[in-house]
């Protein structure tokens, strides 16, 4: 071997991995902090469904959906008039945070996007996504109970119409912000008027998006509490809407802290429905907002 | 409509002597905001004919075309000085709407864009908007006949048109704006997106179209003008002012632009020496 040779020799790089280099192991901790993260992130809501499975599994029965909350000593009942009730402040919600929301979204988005007005409706909408709920409540205790003089199941729609318009709006607007530029120009070079445009082109674009945002507005006022503590309250009978009014929630809340045992596996089930529910919607939006990809 | 034409004769001679002007386009001034994109640039258009519009990038070339039928005008900043005049009517005159002149020059963009919406939907859009109440489907073979389309979408029509691939796609976009028949048909880069053998069957396309309508094509490619274009205009950019303004340098037919340009600038640009 010539000097030269064996200096060639001494400079060829390694090219193996060494698992017990320093770099090498911190690789390794860090990965595995991650995966284990990730999987800590999913048990909270695993271990809920599967407690709530076993627990409220036990008592769901079909006579749940269509019997009335028993009274104390009782055994039996159900929660018909507390499903009627989710099911129509929700949907009252909807009715009317959804054009609300959409309509405001089309002028976010399409007709002044940069005008003053704009940009501090944007600002009141993300602000009130993070407002605390109980105060969605508590304005429309002041602004709709008060002035009616009694709990009412449209009090309560009210109450989480406020909590569902911000997201519906956001939502949309950015919804309606994916359109690509090129379909609107082709929309007017067409000779659209900005409202057919917006009808014709830019809407049916989007509406996956839309739906998404509605859906997932829809699942998080169906699941809140506080907003209908002081706006619908609760009752033991079927729904009238300019009464007290039962929803989900609310029995969550009252029968889970009752001492009696029959009201105590109800609440159970109640969240087992409520649960489902919710699941359900956040599962049908991905479904939609998936298909358009 | 006579004064329009003798106007456009005088100034440029060599165009159009034997046909009539459809559309005078005079641009004093565009503004976008403060800052003035093309300045003085006088272009007539010739009925039946290809007018190509070519010049460095920043030129005003696709300003001027989207002045003709007023998509500039939903660029909020913009401003047109001048005067575009079309069957004798100022299209920038105060009673004008722009959403109607739009709807009487077609456009085809540079980036093909078919609406989500099916094949047939698609060619059907323009007529839908103009509240066509006769035979939609033969309107709708006829205008995809018309854009060499027909053969290969007559049993696909459902399907949306996204899936088409992109020259499908942009003569779907052709088809579009032809089915309500406007007389111009304006072109901002139409092939530049696309392979060189669907650019091929566009430009096949484009000169079988003008003998039913008025094509009006911005072009990067000077071989393409070159190929396809009756008359053509010459744009480029001064920046001795300090900003970047556009204006006509010479306008003639094809042939005689390229063969024998009147002006320095169109010679160092044909042979090259900046683009």
């Amino acid at each position: 071997m010539t000097a030269r040779q064996v200096d060639n020799e001494l400079r060829k790089p390694s090219f193996e991995k060494n698992p017990y280099e320093r770099r090498a192991l911190q690789s390794y901790v860090l990965s595995t902090l991650t995966v284990g993260m990730a999987i800590l992130a999913c048990f909270p809501l695993f271990s809920v469904i599967l407690m709530l499975l076993y627990r409220g599994g036990q008592r769901l029965a079909l006579t749940v959906f269509y019997s009335l909350p028993p009274t104390a000593f009782e055994d039996g009942g159900g929660f018909g008039n507390a499903i009627l009730g989710t099911l129509f402040m929700v949907g009252l919600a909807g009715l009317i945070s959804i054009p609300f929301g959409i309509l405001a979204a089309i002028f976010l988005a399409e007709l002044g996007p940069h005008r003053k007005l704009s940009q501090a409706a944007r600002f009141c909408a993300k602000t009130l996504t993070g407002l605390p709920s109980i105060l969605a409540g508590v304005f429309a205790y002041a602004s709709v109970v008060l002035v009616m003089g009694h709990y009412s199941a449209w009090a309560g729609g009210i109450a989480l119409s406020l909590l569902m318009i911000p997201i519906v709006m956001l939502t949309a607007e950015e919804a309606i912000k994916m359109v690509p530029r090129g379909m609107k120009e082709a929309a007017y070079g067409m000779g659209c008027t900005p409202a057919q445009a917006m009808m014709k082109v830019s809407l049916p674009v989007a509406m996956p998006g839309i739906i998404t945002g509605v859906f997932l507005a829809v699942a998080r006022a169906a699941g809140e509490t506080a907003p209908l503590l002081f706006t619908a309250l609760f009752s033991d009978y079927w729904l009238e809407v300019n009464q007290p009014t039962a929803s989900l929630a609310v029995l969550i809340y009252n029968y889970s802290g009752s001492p009696f045992a029959n009201l105590i596996e109800l609440a159970w089930s109640a969240s087992l429905v409520l649960v489902l529910l919710v699941l359900v919607l956040n599962i049908a939006s991905r479904l939609i907002g998936q298909r358009n990809k | 409509m006579d004064t329009v034409a003798n106007t456009a004769e005088a100034y440029a001679p060599a165009a159009c002597r034997d046909n009539d002007v459809i559309l005078d386009c005079r641009v004093d001034n565009i503004y976008y905001g403060d800052f003035l994109a093309v300045r003085d640039s006088r272009v007539p258009i010739c009925r039946n004919e290809i007018t190509g519009f070519i010049g460095p990038s920043g030129c005003g070339k696709s300003t001027v075309l989207r002045s003709i039928n007023r998509m500039n005008d939903l660029i909020r900043s913009f401003r047109f000085e001048g005067s575009v005049h079309y069957h004798g009517i100022d299209m920038y005159g105060p009673k004008v709407d722009p959403v109607v002149v739009r709807r009487h020059i077609g456009m085809v963009f540079q980036q093909p864009n078919p609406f989500a919406l099916s094949i047939f939907e698609n060619v059907a859009f323009g007529l839908r908007l103009n509240r066509f109440k006769g035979n939609m489907m033969e309107k709708v073979e006829k205008a995809l006949r018309g854009a060499a389309l027909w053969d290969e979408v007559k049993d696909i029509l459902k399907r949306s048109g996204l899936s088409l691939s992109g020259g499908q796609q942009q003569r779907l976009c052709i088809a579009r704006a032809i089915a309500t028949e406007p007389s111009v048909l304006l072109m901002d880069e139409p092939c530049s997106a696309l392979d060189p053998i669907a650019t091929r069957q566009i430009e096949e396309l484009m000169v079988r179209l003008k003998e039913k309508y008025t094509l009006v094509i911005v072009t990067h490619n000077m071989q393409q003008a070159l190929r396809v274009a009756d008359q053509t205009a010459f744009f480029s950019v001064d920046i001795s002012q300090g900003g970047r303004t556009g204006h006509l340098v010479e306008m003639g037919p094809t042939r005689r632009l390229f063969d024998d340009p009147q002006e320095t600038l169109t010679r160092e640009y044909l042979q090259g020496e900046f683009s």
